[in-house]
């Protein structure tokens, strides 16, 4: 199996077959998939939001998720940690696995433990200072020593590329920091937690250029330890950062594949209108 | 022909004229507002001038016909009184707060409103004569426990609607960063989304607990009063509010003296818990 030919076609292939049945190059080929969803639908109030997801992300590896607005990006996103938890009248089905395994059989918090989302809008906590914005999914998780939070918090800034910036004024309140400064913490905070796959909706639409190529760079480092997940309207972004790109269009996956192959030669017209800018 | 300018500047002046009216009406409705309290407080502390000294703060009130005496054990009893029904009366109304906003929008969430809010709106001597039939008739005696549970029952209305006031004004995307590290819910609400609303809360806290302190109604049905230290709680006890009324409705000029002393105290009694509360949770991130 070529990297090519990762679409929806030899997604349900793998997953339809029985596990016992794989060959050895089979079973070499799932574990290089950190998340994988079948079947995913989410409804509101029985109206559906996304149905018949079927999708693997790739370890080490940033996949970008397109569509027009309203298409079920974020729904798609927030299912995967758990975060129609508490949306009344959400209901979602299907399933998402992680490394091979149903996310049923591993616990709620350890799920979003290992699926950390950064949001749209940032939001540090307002109440809390840099330092413990950063750790508070820790602290709050379980007791750790302040040497080993020093330690965490530190990497973690360094990392999210707001050490430099941040390093004199660990106490001071997260709000005296500039919108694209607390993105950057929010970062930092989903970082320090040490998930393995990190999950972005549009974290740069509200920033400035400069900052947004802060955060892209930062999320091309991350790339090597982390599976990264990226919902984004900017194409250009995008084709630059992404290894694979989603179309999602009204709620279904359109096309998955490679970002060149999608953004050259994309197998489906609507695929091809959306990236020229036909709609959307 | 007409100068158009002069429209403008008509209109503007008119604006002008508009806008300091409302200023100045503003001005006055604040100064009516604070009024009564600079009076209040000026007025208790002339007319309890008098009888102010040490001995008021450290010793107990005199029988009829001999003069000095002081407030001491009123003064004790209403710190533990108002404790009590914090103790009480606290902790409900901001657990009640919380499963109103954070974890029900159900019918009982509904129900629990609007009971608190006709709460709040219960006479407090009602609230007194409850507290009578439910702990004093069966243990057949007036004590402390009657008197907190009293307080506490007025203080329960305010703290949940303040509290499901601020809980409301703690956006969801707190919410949504808090889950989304992991945080399990229970401790998303109590040690974050809870820390975010706390500087509104600690204001509503203050508000029931002035409002207690001051209150006589319910613990003359409860605590009653007591001329001497109470060696228990579950005996009667002596109150600042309970002591003015028997003083001021006494034939004798020096316990009305004694009465205005009592009323400046339980003024600054309020105004200092009020300021050491701010001053010990004052969240140093917190944005005003
Ligand atoms: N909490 C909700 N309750 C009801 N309907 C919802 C809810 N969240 C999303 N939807 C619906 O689900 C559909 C997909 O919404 P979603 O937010 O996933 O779109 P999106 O692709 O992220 O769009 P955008 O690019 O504008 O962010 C929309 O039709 C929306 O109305
Ligand atoms: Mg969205």
């Amino acid at each position: 199996m070529t990297d090519e030919s990762i679409n929806i076609t030899s997604v349900e292939e793998v997953l339809t077959a029985n596990d016992a049945a794989l060959t050895e190059e089979e079973i070499y080929e799932k574990s290089k998939f950190s998340l994988e969803t079948e079947n995913l639908c989410v409804s509101f109030h029985g109206r559906e939001a996304i149905s018949d997801i079927n999708s693997k992300f790739r370890k080490h590896s940033i996949t970008a998720i397109i569509g027009p607005s309203g298409c079920g990006k974020s729904t798609f996103l927030r299912a995967l940690n758990f975060m129609h938890d508490l949306t009344p009248g959400a209901l979602v089905s299907g399933s998402i696995k992680i490394h091979g395994k149903d996310i049923s059989e591993y616990d709620m918090t350890d799920v979003r433990r290992r699926v950390g989302m950064v949001f749209q809008k940032p939001n540090p906590f307002p109440t809390m200072s840099i330092y413990e914005n950063v750790s508070a999914g820790l602290t709050l998780y379980k007791r750790h020593k302040r040497k080993e939070l020093d330690e965490i918090v530190e990497r973690a800034l360094v990392h999210a590329g707001l050490w430099e910036e941040t390093k004199d004024r660990l106490k001071v309140s997260a709000m005296a920091l500039s919108g694209g400064q607390q993105q950057r913490l929010c970062i930092a905070r989903t970082l320090a937690i040490n998930p393995e796959i990190i999950l972005f909706d549009e974290p740069t639409s509200a920033l400035d250029p400069i900052s947004t190529s802060r955060i892209e760079e930062t999320l091309h480092t991350l790339k090597k330890d982390y599976t990264i997940i990226i919902v984004t309207h900017n194409m250009q972004q995008a084709s630059r950062l992404s290894d694979y790109t989603s179309f999602f269009f009204l709620g279904k996956l359109i096309e998955h594949g490679k970002t060149r192959t999608i953004f050259t030669s994309p197998k489906n017209t609507l695929t091809e209108e959306y990236i020229i800018g036909k709609f959307g | 022909m007409t100068d158009y300018y002069s429209k403008i500047r008509d209109n503007s002046s008119r604006r002008k004229f508009k806008s300091r009216l409302m200023l100045t009406l503003c001005i006055l409705a604040a100064m009516l507002a604070i009024l009564p309290l600079v009076y209040i407080f000026f007025y208790t502390t002339i007319q309890g001038a008098s009888s102010l000294n040490l001995a008021f703060f450290t010793e107990l009130p005199k029988p009829v016909g001999e003069t000095g005496g002081g407030m001491a054990n009123a003064i004790v009893g209403t710190l533990i009184l108002v404790g009590l029904g914090s103790v009480f009366g606290v902790p409900v109304g901001i657990l009640a707060g919380i499963y109103v906003t954070e974890y029900s929008k159900n019918f009982f969430a509904n129900v629990v409103k609007f009971v608190t809010d006709v709460l709040s709106g219960i006479p407090s001597i009602i609230i007194g004569i409850f507290a009578y039939g439910l702990i004093v008739i069966p243990m057949q005696r007036f004590s402390a426990y009657a008197g907190g549970f009293a307080l506490g029952l007025l203080m329960i209305p305010t703290v949940t609607r303040i509290s499901e006031e601020m809980l409301k004004l703690v956006p969801h995307t707190i919410r949504e960063a808090a889950l989304a590290l992991g945080i399990p819910r229970w401790k998303t609400t109590l040690r974050i989304v809870l820390r975010t609303a706390s500087g509104g809360i600690v204001t509503g806290i203050l508000l029931a607990v002035a409002r207690a302190a001051g209150e006589t109604a319910p613990l003359l049905f409860t605590s009653f009063g007591n001329s001497f230290w109470s060696s228990t709680l579950d005996s009667p006890m002596a109150s600042i509010p309970v002591q003015i009324f028997n003083y001021a409705i006494s034939p004798y000029d020096e316990w009305h003296g004694k009465a205005w002393a009592g009323a400046f105290v339980l003024i600054s009694l309020v105004f200092i818990v009020s300021l050491l509360v701010r001053i010990a949770t004052r969240n140093k991130y917190s944005q005003n």
